[in-house]
Formats: structure tokens, sequence, C-alpha cells
């Protein structure tokens, strides 16, 4: 192997990819040729780094120097300063990076990886996923060796029992459990199946272990067939995720090839493949039963229970399931042993949880903190708070299935039990901040429909409950709302919730009855003074020229489509609201800011 | 089944049954086959559906079923351009709709649906995982991040003149 | 795959290439004056000299960088040689052929060069 004195890593997951982070590793390929630095130099396309907010994210070890958001332009800079004199070029890092005298701090005193612990993404941003060697560098597959060769499938099973680990992709299933039914049940066939359908809006949690770290999956996943029996694996990965498919392709091969998948793995009797199935666009493939139904190749619609996928799973045989996320965090746990990963994390929840930081946040990104870590710790010490210094209104959680978090809990310890307690959900980890300038109801609405959209119709609570709660909302967000509404959206998603067949459905109403937990006053309002506190619901509000910051510069009367604003050159111009279809254009273009939404 | 699409395409014909023989004899084969199927053609008209139906023999309406079920298989065909519009949490709370709006304006189009010269396809679509960049809009690979309403035009001008 | 063994080997091979990843990884440094200084009176090929050498002499746990001025221009090129638990060491007026023995002397055996140093050359 050649020695390289130094390295760069490129951010290589989506959210750095579509800023540009191919093109720039091109002209980092062309600038180090030009300097005659490429055997001394060497690149190295990761996974996420986590901080997607500032991508694209480039780290040059040994200093350990954070760039972010690097242009093409920039990098020509980096090599001819950094990599060839051995000047970090300081004006370029990531700011929270350096200390006051300009030293460059280590990541983890940087405030956004400070408090956290990355278990599951420990190897994102650290390795080239397109290289196994590297992953094994790492201690990676150590830990199927350990258990094919040290121990049995029992033993197996009774320390991830004794790890305390639940399962991630958002009910909270513990993880040894669901392993010893499937290990139990009858069969001559086994399988073990991965769900990486991760179909919340706002969450990328999976795509990014998928993407920065796939060995770990598919090393977790032959433990996994070892500890119940099972010979074949799948894993059900989003189509929508071209860059995760294409390395958990790459990761395959590399792993047959070296007799880490296959036949006699270790040299023992255990025999383990693993194929990719791809989803189609599906949001309901996320429930078991369902991304069972598809594996096969059939609608995915979800079957009623009992009949527990460890019992009658994928082509009738038991199958065990789980996300991609839990099963990240398998082959560390046999590696380390249960009481280190018991020492991480809450009485009932154990270790840590990503959480994909979304919108009206500062640091845009993926976090990983430990079980119990509080959301005001996540969002202000972690995200850096809430951007323009608005105040905070509401966390979302759990997508379409959680509910919204107000901040008279932002203290809350977050844990499995502690969500579901505030009427939320842990969920796969979409964490979406917002502040005032949201509309409680609009939220509302807009989970909904996501829902009532991808409803796969099979049983009525969810196919018609759910589009007449819709219809509700959507008359609310109207001024059309009437007194008696919200007490039928109450009793709606109570017995939406009490009658639909799968996870779906029961969850669908979350979203809706949380927000009439905390913000009932803001559905009141939507309905007795026909208002949008927000300023968010259309129909409700009127665009206003503010007199006196209007300097009549007529700037606004020319974008406005509708002709609508009137007025003389040099005095104050007005809106006539019969006419203003409130696209916000004259808004957008205002100079001096006189144009308000109210 | 129709002969006259059997002539032009049987080129793609002969490549599905290649991929059709990978498949058949492994578990559940229909969803890679489909997803195949659709890479070849571009989309799954009747006569594809019939031909892998007769392939495997199933019913057809089985596959029909499946083809209509999950949004990403399409029985009519697709623009040069597809135009995919984030509506994901974040882009939504940034200002997607309007975005959205904007664009059926200029493609005098109704999210869905194909322009006659079959230049380009609109959809609204599902999170594309780009948050940071809200709003986000996908031309085939392509993606514009930060968008205002009256940055379409210009975008959607360069594919035009491509 | 046959034993652990086997993929104890494959980790040790790619280790000292990964290990650079890590932050602010103990071990010794090395660091060489690349301003246009440095540059200028022949820094490059002791740079590629300390490369070549830890590389033939599979030595772990040593960093190697550049920095910029480090200030004596008259006395480059000049490196810099930190042993964990020991004072930084200045070796200046360095050659291709000093880089070897800096390696095999103080590097590896842990005895410092002290005519290459600048104490030496003050």
């Amino acid at each position: 192997m050649e020695f390289y004195r130094s390295h760069v890593l490129i951010c290589g997951g989506t959210g750095c990819h579509s800023s540009g982070s191919s093109d720039i590793r091109e002209v980092f390929q062309t600038e180090l040729k030009k300097n005659h630095l490429e055997n001394e130099v060497l690149l190295v396309q990761t996974g996420c780094f986590g901080l997607c907010e500032v991508g694209p994210v480039v780290i040059v070890y040994p200093e350990g120097a954070f760039y972010s958001r690097i242009t093409k332009e920039d990098v020509p800079r980096i090599v001819s300063e950094h990599l060839l004199k051995g000047r970090i070029v300081t004006d370029l890092l990531y700011h929270d990076s350096i200390h006051e005298d300009d030293a460059i701090k280590s990541l983890d005193e940087v405030n956004f990886y400070k408090k956290q612990k990355r278990l599951a993404l420990r190897n994102c941003g650290v390795i080239d996923p397109e290289k196994i060697e590297e992953y094994i560098a790492f201690d990676g597959y150590k830990a199927l060796g350990k258990v094919l060769t040290e121990m049995t499938p029992e033993e197996t099973i009774e320390l991830i029992k004794a790890s305390g680990l639940r399962g991630r992709g958002g009910a909270g299933f513990p993880t040894g459990l669901k392993w010893d039914f499937t290990a139990k049940a009858k069969g001559d066939k086994k399988y073990v199946c991965c769900n990486a359908d991760e179909g919340d809006p706002g969450a990328f949690m999976d795509r990014s272990v998928l993407e920065g770290d796939p060995h770990c999956v598919l090393e977790a996943m032959a433990i996994a067939g070892y500890a119940v029996g099972a010979d074949q694996g799948y894993i059900y990965v989003r189509a929508e995720y071209p860059i995760a498919v294409k390395r958990l392709t790459i990761a395959i091969a590399q792993a047959r090839q070296m007799g880490l998948l296959g036949k006699n793995i270790f040299g023992t009797n255990f025999s383990f493949d693993i194929e990719l199935r791809l989803g189609a666009g599906a949001f309901v493939c996320g429930e078991e039963t369902a991304l069972l139904a598809s594996i096969e190749g059939k609608r995915g619609e979800p079957r009623p229970r009992p009949s527990l996928p460890a019992v009658k799973g994928v082509f009738g045989k038991p199958t065990l399931l789980n996300n991609v996320e839990t099963y990240a965090n398998i082959p560390q746990i046999i590696l380390n042993g249960p009481e280190w990963f018991r020492s991480i994390g809450t009485e009932k929840s154990k270790g840590t949880k990503v959480f994909a930081l979304g919108r009206k946040i500062v640091n845009t990104g993926l976090v990983e903190v430990p079980m119990g870590t509080t959301l005001r710790e996540i969002i202000y010490e972690i995200g850096g708070g809430i951007p323009g210094g608005k105040e905070f209104k509401a966390a979302q959680t759990g997508g379409p299935s959680g509910g919204c978090i107000p901040a008279e809990h932002l203290d809350t310890p977050i844990d499995y039990d502690s969500l579901s307690e505030i009427g939320s959900m842990m969920g796969s980890g979409g964490l979406i901040v917002m502040d005032n300038d949201n509309c409680m109801v609009d939220i509302a609405r807009f989970f909904l429909d996501f829902t009532v959209d991808e409803s796969c119709g099979k049983c009525p609570p969810c196919r018609i409950g759910t589009k007449r709660m819709l219809e509700i909302l959507d008359r609310i967000t109207k001024g059309q709302g009437e007194e008696g509404d919200i007490e039928k959206l109450e009793t709606l998603g109570k017995n939406i919730k009490a009658s639909a067949l799968c996870g779906l459905g029961q969850t669908a109403p979350n979203p809706i009855l949380s927000t009439i937990r905390y913000f009932r006053e803001e559905y009141e309002a939507h309905i007795r003074d026909k208002k949008c506190p927000a300023g968010v619901c259309q129909a409700l509000l009127q665009i206003v020229i503010q007199a006196d910051l209007c300097r009549g510069c007529g700037l606004c009367v020319k974008v406005c489509p509708t002709v609508a604003i009137s007025g003389e050159r040099k005095s104050p111009y007005v809106i006539d609201q019969n006419k203003c279809i409130k696209c916000g254009a004259c808004l957008e273009k205002c100079p001096f800011k006189a144009i308000v939404k109210g | 089944m129709s002969t006259s699409i059997l002539q032009k395409d049987r080129e793609k014909f002969t490549e599905l049954q290649k991929v059709i023989d990978e498949y058949k004899d492994k578990e559940g084969p229909l969803m890679p086959i489909m997803h195949k199927a659709q890479e070849i053609f571009g989309y799954l008209p009747m006569e594809v559906q019939e031909y892998i139906a007769n392939a495997l023999d199933i019913p057809v309406s089985d596959i029909y079923g499946v083809a209509t079920f999950y949004s990403q298989f399409t029985l009519k065909p697709k623009g040069k351009y597809s135009i995919g519009v984030c509506m994901g949490t974040a882009c939504y709370v940034k200002g997607a709709q309007a975005i959205l709006d904007e664009l059926c304006k200029e493609l005098n189009l109704k999210p869905g649906d194909t322009s006659d010269d079959l230049n380009f396809t609109l959809e609204a679509t599902r999170c594309l995982g780009a948050c940071g960049l809200a709003p986000v809009i996908m031309i085939n690979d392509d993606v514009y991040g930060r968008l205002v309403p009256s940055d379409i035009k210009r975008i959607i001008d360069k594919y035009r003149n491509k | 795959m046959k034993s652990l063994q086997e993929l104890e080997q494959i980790k040790q091979k790619t280790l000292d290439s990964v290990s650079l990843r890590k932050d602010r990884a103990g071990g010794i440094r090395i660091v060489v004056g690349m301003g246009t200084c440095g540059i200028a009176a022949g820094a490059r090929p002791v740079l590629m000299s300390f490369l070549e050498e830890v590389q033939k002499r599979n030595l772990r746990d040593v960093t190697i960088t550049q920095t910029g001025c480090i200030g004596v221009c008259r006395l480059e090129p000049m490196v810099e040689v930190t042993r964990p638990g020991e004072e930084k060491v200045t070796y200046v007026k360095m050659t291709a052929e000093k880089a070897k023995r800096v390696i095999s002397e103080h590097i590896v055996n842990g005895k410092i060069v002290n005519e290459y140093t600048i104490g030496a050359a003050e």
C-alpha cells in the first residue's frame, strides 16, 4: 500500500453531491496532477460528514482542516497553498473549526460535533465506502469473524438482548427479542431483511449510513443470519437513492469476492448471501408487512397480523426484518460487549440515535447523539439555533407518524418513551425545526396530505378516514372552518388510530392530534377569527404595503402579475385586495421591506 | 399483442428477454424485471406488461396491479427532461409550492403531465434529500437549489435551447 | 475469507494508510517548512525523501506534514521533528540524504542527529 502524506476527504453524500462535490473531486485531481502531488496526496470520497448545510465539505488530514462550502474555484488555492506549501487556507475553513488564534480545532471540539457520539455513523466521512479494505482497517468484519468462530447463535442472540438495543426504525421494539422469535420459529428456510425504504419526508439517516458505510450493514445482516439460521438476505432500498444503491452493489460484490459473503464464511459451515431489491416509490413499503410483499414482487399492501414476519414473512418463511441504523449498531455491540452499549443512553433506551436536522436551523444536517440528550441541546448547541435569531416554535419528530413538540418540552431528554409521552414518537429520526413563521395547521395539513397520497387503500379507516380529516383541514386553512371541526378531527383521529390495519394508518392522525394538543389556539384563530397567526395560509392572509416605509419606487407594480398595485410615483402605493392573488412577488422585490403579510 | 410495436422495438424486446431469463428462476422476480423493463423502454406500455406476463406465466392483471401501485412505474412515456419539484417538508416550508406553480405556468403543464413535444415531464416528488439547499428541483440528474420563483424561466430556457 | 488471521492481515496492511485520518494522531510528527523560501532552497526533495523512507521502512504512527515559513530563511530547508513527550527538534539546511539519516537515527532509534540541528548551525 502506498504511503500518502496527506489525505483529502471529500464528502460524497447526497447533500454534498448535489451541491457539486463530484466536480470538486475532478478539479482536485487535475490540480494535484498539475502540482505533481498525485503520489503524495490521496483523494478519498467518503460518506456524509453530517454538516450538509455548509457543503460541499472537504477535510484535509493530517491537520484535520475542515473546509466548508468549497467551490471549484477554491480548489487550486487549497492545493497550492495547503497541500504544496502547507499553509492552511483559513478563510475557507468552517467558521467554527478554528480557535481565535487561527489554530485548528480538532473535530470533537467543534460545537456541531462536540455533543455528538457517532456509533452508527462512526465510519461515515472517515472511510472510502467503495473500498472494503478501509472498512476492514477500522475493525470491519471482525465482529462477524468473532461470532462465527467463537460464539453459538444462542450466545449471539443473548448478547444482543443484553445490550438493550431497540429497533431504530421508529417503534423501538427490542432487537434481541425479534432475533429470538425468528430463531425459534419453525421453518426449513429463513430470511434476513433490511428495511432501507426510508420514506419520511426530511429523513436521510439511513441513506447516509448506506452511502458512507455500506459494509457495516452487510456485516450485521450476516451476523443476524448466523444467529437466526438464515442463509439469504435482502436489502430493500428506495430506488430514489441512486448513490446508496451503487455503493451497496459495489460493497456486495467486494464482500463476495473476499469470501465475506457466500459459502463457508471464515472457513465455517455458515453460508450467507445478500441481494438488493429496489423499491419503486411507495411510502407504505416502509411498513414491514408491505415491504415483505414488495420483495415478493407484489403490490406493497400491509397484511393483518397476528402472523408476525418472524413466523411467516417473505415467501411465507420466518423472516427477520430490521432497519439500517439498527444493523449499523450490531458489529460494535459484538466487539465492545453489551455492557459498553448499555452504558450509553437512558434507562430504557440504550445507545445513540441519529437525527436528520431540517429547516429553520443553522446547521442542517445529520447528527448522532446519546439517547437522553435534550431537544434544546440538539437544536441550540449542536444545531446552532434558529437562523435570524427567530424564536423556536415547535420541533416535529417522527415524520408523518410523529407529532410536534412545543417549546415547553425543549428540556425533555429524548428517548422512545419520553417522546411518546409527549404525543410524538422517535420515528426514524427526522427532526424538523419550526419557528413563528410556520403555521401549525398548515404543517398538520402537509403531513396529512402526504399520508392520504401514500395510503395504499386497503383498509377503510386509513383510505377514507384520513381523506375526511384532510378535507376538514383544507376547509380550516381556507377560512371555511366551523365550530366543532376541532372536535371532529379529534374523534376521527382517535378512531383511525384504533382501527387502521398497519402502522402507517395507525399513526397518520398523530401530526394533527399533537398540534391540536399544543396549538389549539392556532386552530381556533383559523376557525373563529379567520386569521392565520403565522401568515402562511394564503386564503387568510393579506399582503399590504406599509405606507410609512414605501418610497413609491414602483418596482412592485412591475412584478405584480394581476395589476393589483396602484398609486402615484414617489407616494405610497396600495394593493387592491380583490385583485391580489397573494403570490408574494412584490414582497420579494421591494427594496425597502415595506410590503408585509398580515 | 400489437405487432407494429414489436417490430419497431424488436431489439428492446430481445434485451427484455435477456433480463427475464436472468431473473426468472430467482425468488420474487417481478419487481426487478419491471425496473429493468422501464429502463429499457422508458415506460411500461401494455405490450411490455403482456410480454412479461407471458414469460413469467402470471396474469397480466398482476403486473398491471404492481405497475399502478408504485409511483415510479409509469404507463405513459416520459419527457426528455424530467423535472422533479421536491415537496419534502424542508422545501415545502421554504416555498416549494410557489416554485411548482411557477413551473406549471412556465411550461403550461400540470404536475404529472408531459409536454406534447416530449421535452418536459413535470412532477412533484417526495423529499430528494437535499434539505440543506431547499427549495430544490431536479432536472434529470441536475440539482438546482435555494430557488426563488424568478429563477425558473432562466433554468427552463437552458434546457429548451439544448 | 478463511480465518480471522487473514482478516487481521488485510487490516494491518490498510491501517497505515487510514490511521492518518484520526484527529491529532499521537506518534511522531515530521514538519517540513515549505514556504516560498523553503521550496526555493529545495524543500521538496527533502519532503519526498522523508516520504520514501517512511514508506520503505513501513513506519507506523509517523505523520509528515508541511508548514509555511518557519522563520529563518537562510537556514532553509528546515524540518521540525516532534516525538511524543520530547522537545521539538529543528533541523536546518536539510537535503534528501540528510533526511534519510534523520529517519534512521532519530525517528527509528530515537537519537537526535545533533550536527544537523539548529543549535549546531548557530
